[in-house]
């Protein structure tokens, strides 16, 4: 069977299977938020560690950690789309990209929020320029950039493809976020999150945290897709499927 | 290939030296920002010797932004660009040849007015040393990674402001080890090699992909 690939590539093809996937990933999303909540809040311990505990508010880290984690996956999602794009010149991958930018924005400034509230319980402070703690806020200017030199130029096209390469050189930056926080030596680094270890993790945490990730993906999926079909009946609003669209609504 | 490197090198040079107030105005901004700030933070000389290194690093990054701007506008606004894309050598040779001009007019002066203002913040010789080699190896880092912010930014409403926007983010590595430099040359003079090396690393993947990516932009900016 011959695949066509890009069969869906196209706006208008695309536009229906979008909007019949955002129930679904609504849902998804929903169904894991509640699992992953419920299990955080009643399923695990009440504190951690041994003489200076962490108590309740160690719970930060079922959004904490997995909001960090999706706004690097993001940002590689996005310069995936925008590579993808500038490659084989397809508009609905822009559209992909620029779709996914606020998402992943958010989802940084999300982690650098909830981080804040929980270093200032456990470290004393809510800010501190650990590399962890800088990268992550070097990440949220790369997307802010994004979306200013996007919205800055008038031209789609060009917007698109300028936007993108700026994304692409950008992306050197990930690999320096995702070590930072495994630093070869800690002695060389004054870095105040510890490091990361998942195996280490206890079981009933790491099923939480593992359970928020996903509904944290699906969210990205949800808002992504929901976003996407803005951004196509926008670019596409005079071509005579959107104009369909648009009359049938009127007409109903 | 090499000669169309040099004869747009010298007509950069030419070019400039013809309008020598853009140069100094660079070199002045530097001076300026960083005399601004024991005004600001008071002159004691404990805390200026811990607050140079950063400042003068902050200052070279704020000097070489402002500089970008005119890396392609004349070019852009006379056409010359336009011609250059339609020539059989590769775009980024020439791309190459306009940064190392604008690291020439923008990037060098400070690296040599550094011991001057190393001064005014009573830092050592051995510091001073450190700082000039630091600033010689991370400012040519930043006209190439900026250079790619300009194409990008080519004649957009507001092109200055948003180019800060873009590139800052991207200067923080030099920033970090360039100062970083500096200021363990305080402790041990031996420390400082990593820094040095991992700038040096720096100059050299930024001139690989650095012309690659602004040619790439300048295509994209005047399509």
């Amino acid at each position: 069977m011959a695949l066509n690939w890009f069969k869906f590539a196209s706006p208008a093809s695309f536009y229906p299977i979008a909007g019949r996937l955002v129930p679904v990933f609504w849902a998804l999303t929903i169904v894991l938020l509640a699992v992953g909540l419920y299990w955080g809040f009643f399923e695990t311990v009440d504190q951690l560690g041994g003489n200076n505990p962490q108590k309740e508010y160690y719970r930060i880290i079922f959004i904490h950690v997995p909001a960090a984690w999706m706004s690097m996956w993001l940002y590689v999602v996005l310069v995936g789309w925008a590579a993808i794009g500038l490659v084989f010149n397809t508009r609905l991958s822009f559209m992909m990209a620029n779709a996914v930018a606020p998402t992943g924005a958010i989802f940084t400034f999300l982690a650098l929020w909830t981080g804040a509230f929980w270093g200032r319980p456990s470290w004393g402070t809510y800010w501190d320029w650990d590399p962890r703690l800088t990268s992550e806020l070097a990440l949220f200017f790369l997307y802010i950039g994004y979306i200013a030199l996007h919205s800055a130029i008038d031209d789609t096209r060009r917007a698109d493809r300028a936007a993108g390469l700026l994304a692409i050189v950008g992306l050197v930056m990930v690999p320096v976020i995702f070590w930072s926080i495994n630093c070869p030596d800690p002695n060389q680094c004054a870095a105040l999150h510890q490091r990361s270890n998942l195996m280490r993790i206890e079981g009933n945490i790491l099923f939480s945290m593992l359970v928020m990730t996903f509904a944290f993906w699906m969210y990205s999926f949800a808002t992504g897709f929901m976003r996407l079909r803005s951004i196509i009946l926008t670019r596409e609003a005079d071509s005579t499927w959107v104009q369909e669209i648009l009359n049938k609504e009127n007409r109903a | 290939m090499l000669r169309v490197f040099w004869t747009i090198l010298k007509r950069d040079l030419t070019l400039a030296m013809r309008r020598r107030t853009d140069v100094l105005t660079t070199l002045f901004f530097f001076v300026i920002v960083i005399s601004l700030f024991p005004l600001g933070v008071g002159t004691e000389h404990k805390v200026l010797e811990i607050l140079g290194p950063g400042v003068v690093w902050v200052a070279a990054l704020l000097a070489s932004m402002l500089a970008l701007e005119r890396l392609f506008a004349a070019d852009y606004e006379d056409g010359t660009l336009e011609q250059m894309l339609l020539t059989a050598q590769p775009l980024s040779l020439l791309v190459l040849a306009k940064i190392a001009a604008h690291w020439i007019l923008t990037g060098l002066p400070l690296v040599l007015i550094a011991p001057l203002v190393g001064m005014q913040y009573h830092l050592s010789d051995t510091a001073i040393g450190i700082m000039m080699l630091s600033l010689l190896l991370g400012t040519p880092v930043l006209s190439l990674v900026g250079a790619i912010g300009a194409a990008l930014t080519l004649g957009l409403r507001g092109g200055g402001i948003l180019l800060s926007l873009l590139i800052l983010p991207l200067y923080i590595p030099v920033l970090v080890y360039g100062s970083g430099a500096v200021q363990v040359s305080s402790i041990a003079i031996t420390d400082t090699q990593p820094y040095l090396a991992l700038l040096g690393a720096f100059l050299l993947v930024a001139m690989v992909f650095a012309p690659v990516a602004s040619a790439a932009a300048l295509r994209i900016s005047l399509e």
